[in-house]
């Protein structure tokens, strides 16, 4: 949206001093995440730029991979530090991590779609009612929903158990499914489905073969969705998990809480460069999705 | 009469009429499209609408304690308070044979709710049961229970103990809520506030909305803007832009809070540029983080892309010819955007600001992190509740509490928006 030609001096300024704000709120936005890259690199055990990382020219010995190693669990010489815990808990954090999102998208994604498919049928009777409460666990806070996770999951012992945490992952996790499938549908053309059964494909054939295919990358972004959301979720770890369910997130709470380390920003810049990745391939799908489904890019 | 038409005129080939035909095929679909949903329907109210009903139940819940004592708070139920100063001798033999014979756990338990109601009941019912125990091994059994527990302890006498005994012989009690009001009952039984130094959550509460207020117009202001831009962009350039308003909404909200702690801290980035700059002297560097300017700066940017996202697809359609047709009958670009632009973004503006409130007054991990002692919401003191004091009761009324506001502000978000219109990315 440029400028007329014809703007006053006055409109000029303002135009101007529209585009700084905005240009200081996208680095509002985004300064915090990458600031913390460079001082994952750090040779000092503080979370600073030191002085010898912004000298000129560049002091290599300002610059190591020590808390990456650290991270890995390789606690060799030059990597222990006083102040710094060095232990494989990361390592296990990450496995465990990996471990519960994943089957928890995966129990998330397979309700979430079957339900999503439901709920885009035109006889769906009380739909308002029941998409209230299936997406009300993206909604409720979650310290609420801890809190009474804990409370009722003590009754009958799922509490500190993977099966406890990974329940609790997958009610989190759905409303994104059933939210980003049922987008996907909107605009689903259902006289495929008349077609295909017209020519006698049995229902479980007709939804492998049309609906699957069609809506796949619907499903896909939902079940990244569920993943990232089971990934980074630390209050209900917090209070469902012992230290044998130790995930990313809980291992990064327990770093900031005691011990500021620079592992915490290496475990940080993985985790963005994991957002980043996720982000660009939930934009691709959209837009295939769009193709497939014939709407027409924005 | 009509029945009789269309049933005489209308059969399907079985030769059962249309009609019912129809309605049949039509319940066969409603079956179908909700046997689809049923999995997950269940799946979420056991794991989910359960747990909640739970804590619910948990706010008002006081059968333990009545378990403990329940032929002490049956007969205490017959006492005639205008007659007698103090219970009748039942009460005292009930007591004692519940102290002297109850489970030691359950009992413990049962103290400590009742020190919620008054504290002094914690050693009271202590050294009771201490004398009740002498008195049980040596096998004598007093004649006269009244005087025996009043020998032990002579706050047996005392009538405000009885009387605060009064609100926990039923099986469901409000006094968690009123705790979670910073309120307590006298020894008349009515509702007075706490002591002046006990009383937390009413100032929490307050700093809670304050704190989800300032958030809610702070991120209008930085993202009107922002969106207004995105909005009008040509959508090479805004899709590119859009990835620094989702990168952030995509990353993980701990890394998030960790970079705002580097960023904030007093050997942090921001303090470094100013003192570098020379703005600020070395030892005057300021205090942004561990208190309420922390939790303020990092909410706002974490909340940040829930308010530009709903107003970024409202101001999508708004047709830019509106603002160019006011212009062109003579209306001053300021009047423009106010009488004809504004308007027009109120959807978005009340969708995004109803978004933003609603998840800062539930939030938790960035105030814990970078609220310090003063930048702490309520959600602190649920988990405080929760696995600290073991108080569950409290726990469960102030959750029961912040529910309760959080679902009249989503009533209003449904009736402005519509739940299911909330679209992600």
């Amino acid at each position: 949206m440029p400028l007329p030609s014809y703007a006053t001096p006055v409109q000029r300024t303002y135009y101007y001093a529209y585009l700084f704000f905005c240009a200081v709120v996208f680095f509002f936005l985004i300064a915090p995440l990458f600031a913390i890259i460079p001082i994952s690199f750090s040779v000092s055990p503080f979370m600073v730029f030191t002085e010898g990382m912004l000298a000129w020219p560049p002091d290599p010995e300002a610059w190591s991979l020590r808390w990456y190693k650290n991270m890995i669990g390789d606690c060799s010489a030059d990597v222990v530090s006083s102040t710094v815990p060095c232990s494989k808990k990361w390592m296990i954090g990450t496995v465990n991590s990996f471990y519960i999102g994943i089957i928890a998208t995966i129990i998330a994604t397979t309700l979430g779609t079957l339900a999503a498919l439901g709920l885009s049928r035109p006889h769906m009777p009380y739909k308002g009612l029941i998409m209230a409460i299936l997406i009300s666990p993206m909604i409720v806070p979650l310290i609420i929903t801890a809190a009474g996770m804990f409370f009722f999951y003590a009754r009958i012992n799922l509490v500190y158990t993977f099966t406890g945490v990974i329940l609790a992952h997958v009610a989190l996790a759905t409303p994104f499914v059933v939210i980003t499938v049922t987008a996907t549908l909107v605009g689903f053309d259902m006289n495929m489905v008349k077609a295909a059964q017209s020519l006698g494909a049995k229902p479980m054939r007709t939804f492998f073969k049309v609906i699957m295919p069609l809506i796949l990358p619907g499903i896909i972004s939902g079940a990244l969705f569920a993943f990232i959301t089971s990934f980074d979720e630390v209050v209900i770890v917090m209070f469902m998990a012992s230290i044998d369910q130790l995930t990313i997130p809980k291992q990064m709470w327990a770093g900031i809480r005691q011990e500021i380390s620079p592992v915490i920003l290496c475990m940080a810049t993985c985790l963005v460069l994991l957002s980043i990745f996720l982000l660009t391939t939930v934009e691709l799908l959209r837009r295939r999705s769009e193709k497939l489904r014939g709407i027409k890019a924005r | 009469m009509e029945d009789c038409i269309s049933t005489s005129a209308l059969l399907t080939t079985d030769g059962v009429p249309l009609k019912q035909s129809l309605k049949k095929a039509e319940r066969k679909n409603k079956l179908r499209a909700f046997l689809l949903v049923f999995p997950l329907l269940l799946f979420i109210i056991v794991t989910f609408v359960m747990p909640i009903g739970d804590m619910l139940f948990r706010s008002v819940d006081d059968s333990q304690i009545n378990g403990v004592f329940s032929n002490t708070f049956n007969e205490y139920k017959k006492w005639d308070k205008e007659k007698d100063v103090l219970p009748p001798d039942e009460v005292y033999k009930a007591l004692f044979e519940e102290l002297a014979y109850g489970e030691k756990i359950q009992i413990g338990r049962a103290l400590t709710r009742m020190n919620y109601s008054k504290s002094g009941w914690k050693s009271l019912i202590k050294t009771t049961s201490r004398e009740i125990k002498k008195a049980v091994k040596k096998d004598e059994l007093p004649k006269n229970y009244k005087e025996f527990l009043i020998s032990a302890n002579d706050k047996w006498a005392d009538p405000t103990f009885w009387y605060a005994m009064g609100q926990m012989v039923n099986n469901t009690t409000p006094i968690y809520y009123w705790n979670a009001l910073d309120r307590t009952y006298d020894q008349d039984q009515n509702v007075v506030m706490q002591d002046e130094k006990r009383r937390i959550y009413i100032k929490t509460w307050i700093k809670t909305l304050k704190i989800s207020v300032y958030v809610t117009i702070f991120c209008l202001i930085l993202g009107f803007p922002v969106a207004h831009l995105l909005a009008n962009l040509p959508l090479r350039y805004s899709n590119l832009l859009m990835i620094f308003v989702l990168l952030p909404f995509w990353t993980s909200l701990l890394v998030r809070t960790t970079a705002w702690i580097v960023m904030l801290q007093q050997n942090g980035v921001i303090n470094g540029i100013l003192v570098w700059l020379g703005i600020l002297s070395d030892d005057g560097r300021l205090q942004l983080v561990y208190n309420e300017t922390g939790t303020l700066i990092a909410m706002t940017q974490i909340l940040l892309p829930f308010m530009i996202l709903p107003l970024y697809s409202v101001m999508r359609v708004i047709p830019k010819s509106h603002m160019r047709a006011a212009q062109n009958l003579g209306a001053k670009p300021a009047t423009a955007f106010w009488r004809v632009y504004l308007p027009q973004t109120i959807p978005g503006m009340s969708a995004g600001g109803l978004l933003v409130f609603v998840l800062a007054i539930g939030y938790f991990i960035t105030p814990e992190l970078v609220g310090g002692k003063d930048g702490k919401l309520i959600g602190h003191w649920i988990a405080y509740h929760l696995k600290t004091t073991l108080n569950w009761g409290l726990c469960a009324a102030l959750g029961a509490i912040l529910l309760g506001v959080m679902l009249i502000f989503y009533w209003l978000y449904n009736k402005i928006v519509g739940i299911d219109n909330i679209k992600l990315g």
